[in-house]
Formats: C-alpha cells, structure tokens, sequence
C-alpha cells in the first residue's frame, strides 16, 4: 500500500483524518510522519479526527495511546474528534478508554478544546504589561 | 390394515364422533365469555374433518406432511386462545376430550384404542406447545416494547441532554440506553449528558459497572456526564461495596446536576424582575 495520511499544519496546530482502514505499516509511518512534524513546526496541538472511521479495533486503540503519548512529550495537546456512537461501544466493550486522549464531538468543538487549552499556556508567557485588561473578555 | 380401518370407521361415524365431541366440550365447560357456542362447533367440525383425512391418506405418523393441515388449523386455535386468554387446561381440554367419544366408539377394538389414543395425545401436545410459544411471543414483544419505552433520552437545554432511567439496569437495557444516548449527543452536539438514577431501586457493583461503561463510551464521544439522583441509601451502599466511580462527577438532584451544566455552558440564568 502506498497509502499516506495527509497531516495538514494549521496554524500552531497540526489536523489529520483517518479516512481508511489503518495497518501496521501505516499506522507506523503516520506516528514517524507526526512526530516529524510536530517538531518542524513546533505545532501546540494535534487534531485527529475519526468521523469516517466505522470500525476500530484495540490496534487503532492502541495507535491512538501511543499517539498521544508521544505527542504529549513533544509538548503538543491531542484531541481526538467525531468518534462514532458504534466505535465508542465497541472501544468500551473492549477495556479501552483511551485515558489522558481529550475528546470532542466534532472538528469546530476540537478546535474550540485547542484554542483554550493551549492559550492557556501561552497567557502566562505573554509579557503581563500590555493585555492587564483582557481576561475581562472572557465573558461573553 | 389397521390404519386404513381406523380412518374408515372415523369416517364411517364422523357425525356421531363430532356430536358426542362437542357433548364433552360442553360437560368439560365452555368459556362462554370467551368464546360462542357455534365457534367452538365449527372448530370441532373443522378439526375432525382434516384430522380423519389426514389419517387416511398419512396414517399414524403425524410427522407426515399430510398431517401438516391438520397441525396448522391447531396451531391457529390454539394462538388465538393463547392470545385471548384462555387457560392451559381450556386449550388442551379442547383436543383431549375427543377422547372420549373415541374411547366409547373403539370399545370392541383395544388395539386400535391405543393407536387413536397416543394420536390424541400427540395433537394435544402439539397443541399446547403452540399455546406456550404463542405466549412466549407475547412476553418477548412487552418486554422490547418496555425497553423501548423505558429509556427516554431528553434535551433539557442546548448542549445537555439527561436520562432518566427507571427501573434496574441489566447489561440488555445498558445496552439500549448507551445507543440512544449517544445517537441523541450526536444528533444534538451536546456536551453534557445527565443520567438521573432516581428511578433505579439499587445499585450495585453491575450496575456501576454499566454506568461507568456508559459515560466512558460518552466521554469517548467528547460529550461529558453526569450522575444524578443518588439517594441517601444508595450513597451509602456505593461506598458500602466500595465501588469506584472514578472522577464522574455526582449529584444529588437533578436540579443541581443541571445548575452545573448550565454553568459550565457558561448560562446564567436571570429573573427579568430582579434588578
């Protein structure tokens, strides 16, 4: 198979979806491709998202573990996005529940779970002078 | 040929049989709220007449596929019985009291008597195991109709859903709950679930477990829950057994549980008067 899993950079974060069924070989060149790239770009945080994804198994499972530990060393945050009710089942079924993998419902509440996570971290490095007022916005 | 003169001599008293037949009906006592008099004749008359024709042309075996009509028109009585509440004993009454008739008729011939007997037991039996079956069906559809009817997933605000589950939870309706849910936080992008157990009259370690089982599943989703409507002695029974509920977050009351999902929607909720 010559297939490969785009990783797309957006902005300080890195988007990828899984669109087809995973195997080893695959499995293994995304995690060296993601790596790779999550230093080039010194990316934040990692979107994944499994909306296609109709069936998983405890190998996806553990691909996603392994992901996220990895990512998590590298300093970037990882999310994984629009898991399918029947996919969800069937990972619990299984035992695996993916702890310390943040979830969200769909790509726009991922992205929303990234901007506040990893602005987070960034707030306490911004120089403390110039923006005193703008934790008043987070109100509305 | 014994067969062949067994169904003779039915044919031959055919009238005399289905009167004395319908004799022991009435003697047995007939449901008359249940079913009339001239249903129950035109049953009889109808069940006599494929049973001597199956004996004829199938003989005794009553796997033979002549005795298929004879089969299907019990099988039809006896479900319909079923279904209308008739007892057991009404139902196999029906068929064994043609015993009787044949036992007066047979007198002189003993060995026949044994063969048309152990065919009357054999239709009885038959019988009877329709009338269960039918029963069975019966229980098996009320109790998907209550699975269906039981686990109500509701939308309380934009984003948070709440289960209010009632009655015990076992791994089937566990099941059913877990797909109705996350189906609706799918269909609704909602980020927080409640599951109230008001209605849950215990809880133990399984049941725990299927909880547990259940949030996991939604938090797998993005969606984050709740447990609500824990009572005192539940409470107590949890830490009693020393069931881990992990970080879920617990509440007393639905009221609270949904105060804290609007809060961590950031709603605020405000009284137009209050100034």
């Amino acid at each position: 198979m010559v297939d490969k899993i785009p990783i797309l950079k957006m902005g300080r974060y890195l988007l990828l979806s899984i669109q087809v069924d995973m195997h080893d070989q695959l499995a293994m060149d995304l995690q060296e491709d993601l790596t790779e790239q999550i230093v080039r770009h010194s990316a934040k945080g990692v979107l994944i998202d499994i909306s296609s994804l109709e069936i998983v198994d405890s190998f996806i499972g553990r691909m996603l573990s392994h992901i996220a530990s990895v990512s998590r060393i590298l300093d970037a945050k990882v999310i994984v996005v629009g898991m399918q009710p029947a996919v969800a089942i069937t990972l619990v079924e299984l035992g695996l529940e993916l702890p310390g993998i943040a979830t969200a419902l769909n790509v726009e509440k991922g992205m929303l779970w990234l901007e506040t996570h990893v602005n987070d971290d960034l707030v306490a490095e911004v120089e403390s002078d110039e923006h005193r007022d703008t934790p008043a916005e987070t109100g509305n | 040929m014994t067969v062949d003169s067994l169904a003779d001599t039915f044919k031959q008293n055919e009238s005399a049989l289905l009167e004395q037949w319908i004799e022991a009906q009435r003697k047995a006592g007939i449901r008359s709220d249940l079913i009339d008099d001239r249903t129950m004749v035109d049953n009889s008359r109808d069940l006599l007449k494929v049973f001597i024709k199956a004996l004829s042309e199938g003989g005794k075996d009553v796997e033979h596929a002549s005795w298929a009509p004879v089969k299907s028109l019990l099988e039809r009585l006896s479900q319909a019985q079923s279904r209308q509440g008739f007892t057991p004993t009404e139902t196999a009454t029906f068929v064994f009291s043609l015993k009787q008739p044949l036992f007066t008729l047979l007198a002189q011939q003993p060995d026949q008597l044994l063969a048309a007997s152990q065919l009357v037991d054999k239709l009885g039996l038959y019988g009877m195991e329709r009338f269960v079956a039918s029963r069975e069906e019966v229980i098996r559809e009320q109790q998907e109709s209550m699975l269906e009817l039981s686990t109500p997933v509701v939308q309380l605000w934009r984003g948070v859903l709440a289960v209010p589950l009632i009655g015990s939870l076992d791994s089937n309706r566990t099941q059913v709950v877990m797909e109705a849910l996350l189906q609706k936080i799918v269909e609704t992008e909602s980020d927080i679930a409640i599951i109230d157990i008001t209605g849950v009259p215990t809880v133990d370690t399984m049941v725990a477990q299927h909880l547990l089982k259940t949030i996991t599943a939604a938090k797998l989703m993005g969606a984050r829950c709740i447990i609500s409507g824990i009572r005192p002695q539940i409470a107590a029974t949890i830490v009693h057994l020393g069931v881990e509920l992990g970080d879920v977050i617990t509440k007393a009351s639905l009221s609270d549980a949904f105060q804290l999902a609007l809060k961590e929607l950031n709603v605020r909720l405000v009284s137009p008067n209050a100034r």
